[in-house]
């Protein structure tokens, strides 16, 4: 008899359902004195290098209806393209930077808002360059499975071009859906769930 | 962020995820996820640096009660009311390696079935000495535990009178955010867990009853709290051995 390949199966996702606040961020929904802060809501402090920007955006269901209950994490290299994580074997980060940010939308407008650096460029898996890009993770009521996608920046038309992961997107008038809108220092990111403008999300 | 020590970091891709096991988006019985459901197929890529790494938290983030819910936000000297537990586990990934120094984070309604959260209407009263958060980071051998009382099961507005089993909401970070995921732990013998929508998402029992927690009396504590055990399973990684080298860099 041929050996066993003994592996595990994946714990099944579930939604993180309407009240994912309480146990992501209790602060923001008035459950004070648990914990001192409410985790990954500062990215940056005084001495993060990079340039400052700000990342802002909302979430669309179906019928167009803002999605007020959802948590986005984001996830990304620091300004000279290294990741604050031990898996990161290429240089060492920015001490002064974490990359990884969550932030609920809010109930009143469904806006999310993250203040973090322009990330530099990683690369693929065989060494060409990534356009520079964050990382989305999205969780909410309705959806079973977190949402992954990314966001690219506008300005990076020739790096974008040469993404290797938009490159793969078939339908070419959606490889804008993943692509920023720039004001000044200011990115907004509108993520769309369903419809005919619903943003590319990966499987990856 | 890190303080794993002695542990070499691993950085390979990350093994698909079997989405056939996964609950899949779009589950109509769950009302929500009609108008929340992505309708397009996902775009499908091995993993990138974006994804094998991840953020690592130190334990200087976890404070002496945040795994100890029946006093984190009790009044000096009270407690939560309703069954004492302890819920414990390991967190592993799908090749059984434990997967040390994650967090874990854990949120529940009170032993009513009330959360603690302006959105909600529910009849049943609030517990004044009840939060409902924890979190806790894994020991060397990948294991957690916390105090709680057992939450109550609870009515939600789905089809005209369903009610959501007895249940614990998750969330594990692994060490690539490729692992990131969010579940639900369910009690065993709840009679609820096999008529709720949200359960009915996933297709396959035996992918259902990884989520429900049996009571574990070999950890019960006698005249204190009885236990349940929870292990968690995240994506397993491959070996770099034969991995494309990076260039460039």
């Amino acid at each position: 008899m041929v050996q066993e390949l003994r592996y595990l199966k994946e714990t099944p996702s579930q939604t993180a359902g309407p009240y994912v606040h309480i146990g992501m961020t209790p602060n923001f929904c008035d459950i004070g004195g648990v914990y001192e802060a409410d985790l990954g809501n500062a990215m940056v402090n005084d001495r993060t290098l990079g340039q400052r920007i700000t990342v802002t955006g909302r979430i669309f269901d179906g019928a167009g209806a803002l999605v007020r209950d959802a948590v986005i994490e984001i996830w990304q290299a620091d300004s000279a393209g290294y990741y604050n994580s031990p898996s990161e074997m290429r240089g060492a980060a920015d001490p002064n930077f974490t990359g990884w940010g969550r932030c609920p939308t809010r109930a009143e407008d469904g806006v999310y808002s993250f203040e973090t650096v322009k990330p530099g460029n990683v690369p693929f898996k065989d060494g060409r360059p990534m356009a520079p890009h964050i990382s989305f993770w999205i969780v909410a009521r309705g959806i079973n499975i977190g949402l992954q996608t990314r966001m690219y920046f506008p300005e990076e038309t020739e790096a974008n071009n040469a993404d290797p992961l938009l490159a793969r997107i078939e339908h070419r008038e959606r490889v804008a859906t993943l692509i920023a809108a720039k004001e000044g220092p200011v990115y907004s990111f509108d993520i769309y769930l369903q419809g005919p403008k619903e943003t590319v999300f990966l499987d990856i | 962020m890190s303080d794993i020590p002695n542990r070499r970091p691993e950085t390979g891709a990350f093994f698909g995820r079997d989405r056939s096991w996964h609950p899949p988006a779009l589950t109509p019985g769950y009302k929500t996820s009609i108008l929340r459901s992505p309708q397009r197929a996902l775009l499908s890529l091995d993993g990138t640096i974006s994804e094998t790494t991840g953020p690592v938290f130190g334990h200087s983030i976890i404070g002496e009660m945040d795994n100890d819910l029946i006093h984190n936000f009790a009044k000096a000297g009270e407690s939560a009311i309703g069954e004492r537990i302890i819920v414990h586990g390991r967190v592993l990934d799908e090749r059984g390696r434990p997967q040390a120094g994650v967090l874990v984070e854990f949120w529940q309604a009170n032993a009513g079935g009330r959360y603690r959260h302006k959105k909600e209407s529910y009849l049943a009263a609030i517990d004044p000495n009840f939060g409902g958060c924890g979190r806790a980071i894994t020991d060397g051998e990948g294991c957690y535990a916390f105090r709680t009382v057992r939450p109550g099961a609870y009515p939600w507005p789905n089809g005209v009178n369903d009610w959501r089993p007895a249940h614990i909401h998750f969330s594990i970070f692994g060490h690539g955010f490729a692992q990131r995921l969010i579940t639900q732990m369910y009690f065993e013998g709840d009679p609820m867990i096999w008529k709720c929508p949200i359960v009915g998402s996933i297709a396959d029992k035996a992918a259902v009853e990884q989520l429900i927690a049996p009571p574990d009396w070999g950890n019960t504590i006698p005249m204190d709290a009885r236990a349940y055990k929870f292990d968690i399973v995240l994506r397993g990684r491959r070996s770099t051995m034969f991995e494309n080298k990076l260039e460039g860099n």
